[in-house]
């Protein structure tokens, strides 16, 4: 089988172009749907139902996809529950199921690495200072990891020294950013958060308040989805324009990513584009056939991640709709390719006299 | 008390009636069955809507039209009303109509009507164009000079759910007929009736399709042609979602490989013109399927076409759980029968199954299959015709439940 150490020694994370790529990510997952096969009980019969064969596989794109809503209707898993290390779910509100994900050290540790490899080509490597606008509950329970704590815990390993930007009644602590500021003064800050939290609870507390932070020197990943702010019709350049003004930051960078494939994440690069890692791949798919799409053309996301060995994750079709903008040809110089995520897709109107919010979910 | 009243009354939105006149409704008199006003004025409504150009754009509303003609309630009167007896409607009837069967409420009525009732009238929140259509004629017939009389025994009504509204106007009622779903059953009961009033109520139902091989291969073209249509009309019409839209196909007979390449060739091409595709679909139909196979055995995707408009979950057994993995929008399960149609007994044999709409000559098997001693099962109906309301319906005699008969000696 090949092994993920295989993506790990590649010196760049964004250095593989289409052939390389599709030569080493399709053994990789061709291994892995035979790891999960050999594995998980729910996921060989699914291959069964599909009467897959690993011998028309040409590249990763014949490979399945699962549809990630089964995650919260299905407890997959291809390690002895002796062997979960811990269990990821995802945030949903209350009443609504929630992804149940099981890690064994294995893919826990190899999901923090990707992460590493990719977010370090950006901030450079090395720790540095680091403010999350959050406040600190939001990881207290550490055996059942939200998709927020996830994402923290996860970016924290990238802070020297860190502090909380939110108390736990998610007002700003203008105090204790002012005096860590004053601290780190002529150091690189590494700013993380959800991109609702961060406008909701820092962005409009600064101005509403009239006030500002020097933060020039900074760097913000933000990720979780623009669903929130679409509905205050702030789009992305509008986000980075505003925040600059209250706190003179520059370097802004969303991410795509998702609790079922965490590590493998999609970084926005300085052109506003979102980037597929050597670690992962997208391909936007057509709802009505499932063809691929091409570029341009929006389709539904489907995420294939080079990580998850202790569950059957690494070809999942979200619920997101997206375009592809290109392939190894970005301005910025990244190989893989590059795209946009349009949001959620839209929910169906169903006719029939069944009770629709029972019908949606059993 | 009255200002609680008050508050009540304003949350509901009228179509037809008013809140004065509904909080009387009680003084009103019953009627005697199929009387001749109750009939003609239905009879009015439906030539009102047969020649609306609008109308003819919903099969529906056509539907209901020709379903309250004159001939047509005649025909019920010669079947349920029996001139021997002394007979009236029950009184006051209170109807929940469902939330997304645009048309439900108009039958409801009708029958409430038929049956020499007042009703009260839920009809559906959601701003359809049927609903609208229906309104505006009813209310226009209603002021003819002739028909004055009945605004009394007609409201229709919005409100949100609302526990209060729902005793008031349970409250009011002899008879209640709650359309579904589970949720909305239970949602509605927690408002008691009258110690004399009485509940008609329909749970959510699944229905299934059967199909003989060798009697679909014989049909003409223009037949199977027909067939597809039908069983289009049954299922992809309402989104496969009404209780009544078969969620499985069952195959008998001999020939059923080459009946079914047929049958769902025709179906798909059909399906392709006519259906509006949303995309969710397709995630949500595959998610459902993979649910499927996960948990059981042998569970087969039979696609065959190059697009997501229709699924098939081909199963080798009728497992008792098989409908808690049903889906709606072109997802079907598949099951052909090996030697003896009591094989399907499992999925009948639940009071959950209502409609079962059958392609087939062979009758005495299916009279066989019933008389087994199934717990499920209301209807047997044709293909097309799953939708067709009758007075018997879900196994209830709405007349029987609607009206009374006074005994006297």
């Amino acid at each position: 089988m090949l092994s993920f150490e295989e993506f790990l020694n590649l010196e760049q994370p964004y250095g593989l172009n289409k052939l390389e790529k599709n030569k080493l990510l399709t053994q990789r997952l061709l291994d892995l749907t035979r790891l999960h096969k050999d594995n998980c009980l729910e996921y060989a019969r699914m291959l069964e139902s599909v009467n897959f064969d690993f011998n028309k596989v040409n590249s990763y794109k014949d490979l399945p996809f699962l549809p990630v809503r089964l995650f919260k209707e299905l407890n997959l898993k291809s390690v002895a529950d002796e062997n979960i290390f811990k269990t990821m779910t995802s945030s949903g509100t209350t009443g609504q199921a929630v992804s149940k994900i099981f890690l064994d050290k294995l893919t826990a540790s190899n999901q923090q690495k990707a992460l590493v490899k990719i977010v370090s080509s950006f901030t450079g490597s090395g720790r540095m200072p680091m403010i999350i606008i959050d406040c600190p509950s939001v990881i207290k329970n550490r055996l059942m990891f939200s998709a927020r704590g996830a994402g923290i815990l996860g970016f924290a390993i990238f802070g020297a020294k860190s502090i909380y930007a939110l108390d736990d009644e998610m007002n700003l602590n203008l105090e204790a950013i002012r005096e860590f500021l004053d601290k780190f003064r002529d150091k690189k800050i590494l700013l993380f958060g959800f991109t609702f939290m961060i406008w909701q609870h820092f962005y409009k507390a600064l101005k509403n308040n009239n006030l500002k932070l020097d933060l020039s020197n900074g760097i913000l990943i933000h990720g979780g989805g623009w669903k929130k702010l679409l509905n205050e019709a702030v789009s992305p350049e509008e986000f980075n324009k505003r925040l600059e003004d209250v706190c003179g930051i520059k370097s802004v960078h969303n991410y795509y990513g998702m609790v079922e494939q965490t590590g493998s994440v999609y970084m926005e690069c300085e052109c506003g584009h979102l980037h597929a890692s050597n670690f992962s791949d997208i391909i936007i798919r057509r709802a009505f056939d499932f063809k691929e799409c091409a570029i341009g053309e929006k389709g539904i996301i489907q995420v294939l991640s080079s990580i998850p060995e202790s569950y059957p994750g690494h070809s999942l079709l979200t619920e997101d709709e997206g375009i592809l903008l290109g392939e190894d040809d970005c301005p910025c110089g990244r190989m893989g390719k590059y795209f946009k995520v349009l949001g959620r897709m839209q929910k169906a109107e169903i006719r029939g006299c069944s009770d629709t919010y029972a019908a949606s979910f059993k | 008390m009255q200002q609680a009243l008050n508050d009540n009354l304003n949350k509901i939105k009228f179509l037809t009636g008013n809140a004065e006149s509904l909080v009387n409704i009680n003084k009103i008199f019953a009627k005697e069955p199929f009387n001749d006003e109750i009939i003609n004025f239905l009879n009015d409504l439906s030539q009102s809507l047969i020649l609306n150009r609008e109308a003819k754009n919903y099969s529906d509303v056509v539907t209901f039209a020709f379903w309250i003609r004159k001939s047509s309630s005649l025909k019920l009167k010669e079947r349920f009303y029996d001139k021997n007896n002394l007979s009236l409607g029950k009184g006051v009837v209170f109807h929940v109509a469902p939330s997304n069967v645009p048309v439900n409420f108009a039958f409801s009525l009708a029958s409430g009507l038929l049956t020499g009732n007042a009703n009260i009238v839920k009809v559906p929140s959601k701003d359809f164009a049927q609903v609208n259509l229906i309104v505006e004629a009813l209310n226009k017939v209603l002021s003819d000079e002739r028909y004055k009389a009945l605004k009394d025994y007609i409201y229709l009504i919005k409100y949100e759910r609302d526990k209060e509204v729902n005793d008031l106007l349970t409250g009011l009622c002899d008879m209640r007929v709650i359309w579904g779903g589970d949720n909305t059953i239970s949602e509605i009961r927690k408002s008691p009736l009258n110690a004399w009033a009485g509940e008609v109520t329909f749970a959510d139902r699944y229905s299934i399709a059967l199909i003989n091989s060798n009697y679909y291969l014989n049909l003409d073209l223009n037949l199977k042609r027909k067939a597809a249509q039908d069983f289009y009309n049954d299922t992809f019409f309402s989104d496969q979602n009404a209780c009544t839209s078969p969620r499985a196909v069952i195959w008998t007979g001999n020939k059923i490989n080459e009946a079914k390449k047929e049958f769902w060739r025709l179906e798909h091409e059909l399906v392709k013109n006519k259906y509006n595709f949303q995309d969710i679909q397709a995630v949500n139909k595959l998610t459902s399927f993979y649910i499927l196979a996960a948990d059981k055995l042998n569970v087969k995707l039979e696609n065959g076409f190059e697009d997501n408009l229709i699924m098939r979950a081909e199963v080798k057994e009728l497992e008792l759980d098989l409908m808690n993995y049903k889906d709606n929008s072109g997802y079907f399960f598949e099951y052909e029968v090996k030697e003896n149609i009591l094989e399907i007994k499992n999925l009948l044999d639940n009071k959950k199954c209502q409609t079962l709409a059958y392609l087939s000559d062979d009758v005495q098997e299916l009279k066989d299959l019933i008389m087994s001693g199934l717990k499920g099962v209301d209807r047997i109906v044709k293909f097309g015709k799953t939708m067709d309301f009758d007075l018997i319906w879900d196994g209830y005699n709405l007349f029987a439940a609607l009206t009374r008969i006074i005994s006297f000696d």
